[in-house]
């Protein structure tokens, strides 16, 4: 009876990921740690663990997982049907599972990431203060794959006893603000062609950037065919490059870049985007800056 | 010097040299709430906690700062083993108009400093290459740069922490015996950090 999970099977793609490392980007380091940040926060205060512990943040269903020990999970994230040994039971609330039961995560009917905590947090070694996998720097463990067995922590509190959390239910159309900045002067009218198209999520979007398609954005006059020395940026930054179709950084970014950042997602609405499944049609709303 | 907007809870300063960019980190550096300050060539980022009263004191800092004059911060001192047997010496030595001995008794014989880091985890943009040696960077970049591997492009020089495509003139490898330049389990990850001041000692 040991304290682990065991992987017996996963979807497309399935992740340790805890709030990840910033800090660290005059190292090259990106910050990493899960999209959908709120929801893993969710699932740690479910089964009672600090909001920070590690998770597994998982890409369209699919993972199937063995309880060595008894303990108690919880399935955050878009509404998802979950079964324990065959049976099915709710997500956003803590299911026990007893020695040796087996769980299985469903494919989300909206959305695209759900997050799975155990109590006790995965306790997988710590590499630059976070468990987190960064897809980019290959920082932190492997992508889970069968067979893996996953060491679970001490549990250090009880589960909460909340009786409704309504699960999101991601749309196929969102609207996010966009800060324009640091270098929207370069762009030709930046702020109305950002808000005048409506964009589409491509499917070479991943981790490192959510990839939109559209009408190219153009340079401003003087700044065709200009180079930008490499500076940093920031998770949700609004890169342009020289295909003018933008790109918004998610946690796995590298944390510099060539190309100007004709603005910024503010933090609280990244998680939206970390949901976003390809073609997902996207506005961004400009806010113009206040300095 | 430029302040510019970089969401909510960041700003980008924009400034007219690497010295002055050693100098608005090194003013920057202890603002309250203060999560990244990351450095490059000619800007420091510097994000906040979302919030906190540091970012309305960027401004203020600066404008009271004498970047000519930034404090003094101490500095770690580096010395890196390397084997000046890279792939393009001869072509570095050609270009700069000398011999192989010098060009490794130039790029040995100098003291660098570590201006930023970034491209991947560990990579140290180095300044203080002495001029000869300041060359462009291939025509063709190499698909697969071994770890390792240490390069001179422009005014800097700088070691590869792993294997990646790369364009930079190769001059000489990391020895064997040497430390790894970043390595996420060891504590400190990064050999190289922003200041720190570093020398190669040619090995064999």
């Amino acid at each position: 009876m040991t304290r682990a999970l065991t992987v017996l099977a996963t979807g497309p793609l399935a992740l340790v990921e805890d709030l990840g490392r910033p800090g660290h980007a005059h190292l090259g380091v990106p910050p990493s740690g899960a999209l959908d940040v709120p929801s893993l926060r969710l699932a740690n205060r479910l089964v009672g663990n600090p909001e920070y512990a590690a998770g597994i943040e998982c890409v369209l269903g699919g993972l199937v997982l063995r309880a060595g020990a008894s303990c108690t999970v919880a399935v955050t994230g878009p509404s998802v049907v979950v079964r324990v040994d065959g049976h099915g039971v709710d997500s956003h609330t803590p299911v026990h599972l007893a020695a040796d039961a087996v769980l299985e995560l469903g494919v989300p009917l909206t959305g695209l990431r759900s997050y799975l905590a155990v109590s006790g947090g995965i306790a997988v070694p710590p590499q630059l203060g976070s468990r987190s996998t960064d897809v980019l720097s290959g920082i932190g463990p492997a992508p889970l794959a069968a067979g893996d067995a996953l060491p679970v922590g001490d549990p250090v509190g009880p589960p909460v006893g909340a009786d409704a959390v309504p699960p999101p239910s991601p749309g196929d159309f969102l609207t996010v603000p966009v800060v324009l900045g640091p270098r929207d002067d370069w762009f030709a009218d930046a702020g109305a062609r950002l808000a005048g198209t409506v964009w589409s999520v491509s499917p070479e979007s991943n981790r490192v950037g959510l990839r939109l398609l559209g009408d190219p954005l153009r340079r401003a006059a003087g700044f065709d065919g200009r180079e930008l020395t490499s500076e940093g940026v920031l998770t949700g930054a609004v890169q342009v490059p020289a295909s003018g179709r933008p790109v918004i950084f998610l946690a796995d970014h590298p944390t510099t870049g060539g190309y100007p950042v004709v603005g910024v997602v503010p933090g609280r609405h990244l998680a939206e985007l970390g949901q976003a499944r390809p073609g997902t049609r996207v506005r961004l709303r400009a806010q113009y800056s206040d300095s | 010097m430029r302040l510019r907007r970089c969401g909510p809870d960041a700003v980008l300063v924009e400034v007219g040299s690497l010295a002055e960019v050693a100098a608005v980190r090194a003013v920057l550096a202890g603002l309250p709430g203060l999560v990244d300050l990351v450095p490059a060539a000619r800007t420091v980022l510097a994000s906040f906690e979302p919030g906190s009263p540091g970012l309305r004191q960027v401004r203020d800092v600066l404008a009271r700062a004498d970047l000519s004059a930034p404090p003094a911060v101490v500095a770690a001192e580096v010395t890196l083993p390397v084997v000046y047997e890279g792939p393009d010496l001869d072509l570095v030595a050609q270009t700069a108009g000398l011999t192989v001995d010098e060009v490794v008794a130039l790029h040995s014989g100098a003291v660098y400093t570590v201006a930023f880091c970034g491209f991947a985890p560990g990579f140290a943009y180095l300044t203080g290459l002495p001029e000869p040696l300041q060359q462009s960077r291939l025509d063709t970049p190499r698909t697969r740069v071994p770890t390792g591997s240490v390069g001179v492009a422009g005014e800097f020089t700088g070691i590869y922490p792993r294997s990646s495509p790369g364009g930079w003139r190769l001059v000489a490898r990391l020895a064997d015996h040497a430390d790894a330049l970043f390595d996420p389990a060891r504590e400190p990850a990064a050999l190289l950090s922003p200041g720190d001041r570093v020398r190669f000692e040619a090995a064999t």
